[in-house]
């Protein structure tokens, strides 16, 4: 890669192809740890074609009729889980999701059993989220088919690191060098850990933004800046992602009161005013107003990508499906 | 009375600094002679040795299953069972009952640890007494410390009139609350739950001050940090009356080795970094570990493979004690006669047992091993119940040749 200039970012809409014309050199999706900028990046141009398909009447191709996904989703969402079926739908896939609420899959069955069951299903693609990390990872090992975590535990939640870097590529124009700031709790997001191993990858400056109860351990070792003042976090970001605070985290011991923490830690205005002057303000969703955000700032037309986070949510999980199972289609284009 | 002598080896007695090329003649499950000067004169039976290692057996301090057949083939001779049984050992009849058990169907010697509170909720004193009268030979909660400072302080002054030795897991349980992993950069990059080692050297340091404050022996079950090794070193300085343990996969992994959600090399306490395993090796080297165990768990791959922070703990150890714990003597780092002193004088002592030593009279439990001997780790070969190791297909040096319980041999390993 050419490092003439620092702000050159080799890897801004270069749309070069993949090596040795491999789209993905991995048989699942669990992860963004160990992803290679040249595979981020073909997903992020092929995400972004995705976004201009979303935007027509049409939504609907056929690329992938006939193959099967299934959305196997241990743990409560919605909106992860309706992002990823829309865009299995927008690919032509039949899609078929459970949640531990409608299946009786769970019942003291094993995470093995149940991926024997699957398998022999013949599935296509399996999306899967689980309350445990490194569940999906173990699931995995016994599939056929390819494999995508929408979340596990507190490990990984890969397709939310590639929207959310999809989001700050078309806003910001680049990855590399963008001042991120991510802020809120650190020790329990798997966002956050999706985010810090994809945006560092791509040559961003991440920082990490908490309270000390909610950063783990030696996460400085992780390529990161870590700090506990909102102020200095906050100083010259291009980006600041805020985290959804649980309030289980109240009776844990980490944090006093959700008021406290937003006098704090919660994004306003008056916090904001040290980032840069077109600062970008994401979030994972979904919101708490008036804990982690004001609602100010969350509804700032002009700041806030929360919106277009959703909407880059669908494109992304499209373009992981369509590369995840290229190898399965006729013609086998890579 | 028939006699079998063994020629040719090379005795080590860590009871007396024994080290020499000679012969040791058991008579009546008894040692007769032993040295250089012993002679074979009368001997029904001769073994050549070939001038491999003949030791005391290994006595294990820390086993959660008797599994005879695994044991004996890991040179172990007396086995320590936790109290941690499917019915626990908290009064004298599961002691007796065990200790009867094991006479009618163990190949190897056991004892049973009593549990030392009630249920071991860690809330009364259990029976020690008579526990002890059935043959318990020391008192543990076993996977849990005796968190309140109170009950562990009459626990200690209590088992101080039977002379009995009280065992204390480190670990402090509310820091190291829902912890899977060891805290640091794998655990915060897997996404799992840390437990820091500041749980084990608090847990350490206030109980040396109670074991100080008593004048009773503590012995702490597993250490697996620098820290930990300083803060047990410190409280030996100052007097106290306490000794500590480690295992091989302490000497041998450090936490990398769970990358990956490895189930297997998930043990508590967790594996920690490579600057804690290097000076728990140092500790053996000073003697402020005192004796290694195996901690032997054989769980079955139902429990194991299981996402992370739901899959049990623990290794199936027997089998791969002794190779282990010879790694460090291979590297320079250790001597051999330390390592074996670790295994078999130094925990008999401390349980009131008699082995552990070459003496003429002591009973003939004996090892005979070649401690150079290349092997790879092979878990479908093991003995045991379980094949829960991440040692699996590693390429180790030292393997048992004989083990003899009571004069009898009950491992036989290559022919000759």
């Amino acid at each position: 890669m050419s490092t003439k200039s620092s702000d050159h970012d080799p890897y801004v809409r270069a749309e070069i192809a993949p090596p040795s014309g491999i789209a993905f050199p991995h048989k699942h999706l669990l992860g963004t740890w160990g992803l290679d900028p040249t595979t981020i990046q073909h997903l992020l141009d092929t995400a972004d074609r995705y976004v201009d398909q979303n935007r027509r009447a049409k939504k609907t191709t056929a690329i992938c009729a006939g193959l099967t996904q299934i959305n196997l989703f241990f743990e409560n969402s919605t909106r992860t889980l309706m992002s990823f079926e829309i865009a299995g739908k927008r690919l032509g896939m039949d899609t078929i999701s459970m949640s531990t609420g409608t299946s009786s899959i769970k019942k003291g069955e094993t995470l093995l059993d149940t991926a024997a069951t699957l398998n022999a299903m013949h599935p296509d693609v399996l999306v899967m989220r689980h309350a445990d990390s490194g569940a999906v990872k173990l699931l995995s090992e016994k599939m056929s088919c390819a494999v995508i975590n929408a979340g596990d535990g507190r490990s990984e939640h890969p397709t939310q690191a590639l929207l959310d870097a999809l989001t700050i590529r078309r806003r910001k124009g680049r990855l590399h060098g963008q001042i991120i700031a991510i802020s809120g709790d650190i020790t329990h997001s798997r966002v956050a850990r999706s985010n810090i191993y994809l945006l560092t990858a791509m040559g961003a400056r991440v920082r990490l933004v908490a309270p000390p109860t909610l950063l783990p351990k030696d996460v400085d070792r992780l390529g990161v800046e870590v700090y506990t003042r909102m102020d200095e976090g906050l100083k010259d970001a291009d980006v600041v992602m805020m985290l959804r605070l649980q309030q289980e985290r109240m009776q844990g011991g980490f944090l006093p009161s959700l008021r406290e923490y937003y006098q704090f830690w919660g994004l306003t205005r008056d916090k904001l005013a040290v980032a840069k002057e077109d600062v970008l303000v994401m979030h994972p969703g979904p919101m708490n107003r008036g804990v982690e955000i004001a609602s100010d700032v969350a509804d700032d037309f002009d700041r806030s990508a929360i919106e277009e986070q959703v909407e880059m949510g669908v494109a992304v999980r499209m373009a992981c499906l369509d590369i995840l199972t290229r190898n399965l289609r006729e013609g086998g284009e890579a | 009375m028939s006699i079998t002598a063994y020629t040719n080896a090379r005795l080590m007695d860590p009871a007396t600094g024994l080290d020499e090329i000679g012969t040791l003649t058991v008579e009546d499950g008894r040692i007769v002679a032993v040295g250089a000067a012993a002679t074979t004169t009368g001997a029904s039976h001769i073994v050549d040795c070939k001038g491999r290692v003949l030791a005391p057996g290994l006595v294990d301090m820390r086993a959660h299953q008797v599994d005879t057949d695994a044991a004996a083939a890991g040179g172990i001779t007396t086995v320590i069972l936790q109290p941690d049984q499917t019915t626990m050992i908290d009064t004298d009849a599961p002691v007796e009952r065990i200790r009867r058990r094991a006479k009618d169907y163990s190949s190897v010697r056991v004892y049973p640890m009593g549990a030392a509170t009630k249920g071991m909720r860690g809330e009364e004193i259990a029976e020690i007494g008579q526990m002890q009268e059935a043959g318990a030979v020391a008192f543990t909660d076993c996977r849990r410390a005796v968190a309140n400072a109170q009950v562990l302080r009459r626990l200690l002054e209590y088992a101080n009139y039977f002379g009995a030795l009280i065992v204390q897991f480190p670990e402090e349980s509310a820091l190291a609350a829902s912890g899977v992993a060891h805290e640091g950069e794998v655990a915060t990059r897997l996404g799992l739950a840390g437990i820091p080692v500041m749980a084990e050297v608090i847990q350490i340091e206030r109980d040396a001050r109670l074991a100080e404050m008593t004048g009773s022996r503590l012995h702490f079950a597993l250490i697996s940090s620098a820290a930990g090794v300083e803060a047990v070193r410190a409280a030996k300085k100052r007097g106290a009356k306490v000794t500590a343990a480690t295992a091989p996969h302490y000497l041998h992994l450090n936490e990398n080795a769970v990358e990956g959600y490895r189930t297997f090399a998930k043990v508590s306490p967790p594996l920690r970094t490579e600057e804690d395993r290097k000076a728990l090796i140092d500790g053996i080297k000073d003697g402020t570990i005192d004796v290694i165990v195996s901690d032997h768990d054989p769980r079955s791959e139902d429990v194991k493979r299981l996402p992370f922070a739901q899959a049990a703990a623990g290794i199936s150890a027997f089998e791969t004690l002794l190779p282990l714990a010879l790694a460090p003597v291979h590297a320079g780092s250790l001597d051999l006669m330390t390592v074996l002193r670790a295994m078999t004088f130094t925990p008999a002592k401390l349980l009131g047992l008699s082995s552990g030593t070459l003496g003429v009279g002591a009973n003939a439990d004996l090892v005979i091993f070649d401690p150079a001997k290349p092997w790879r780790v092979d878990r479908s070969a093991f003995l045991s119940k379980a094949r829960n190791t991440p040692f699996d297909t590693l390429p180790v040096q030292g393997r048992v040749w004989r083990t003899i319980v009571a004069g009898k041999p009950v491992y036989t390993g290559e022919p000759s």
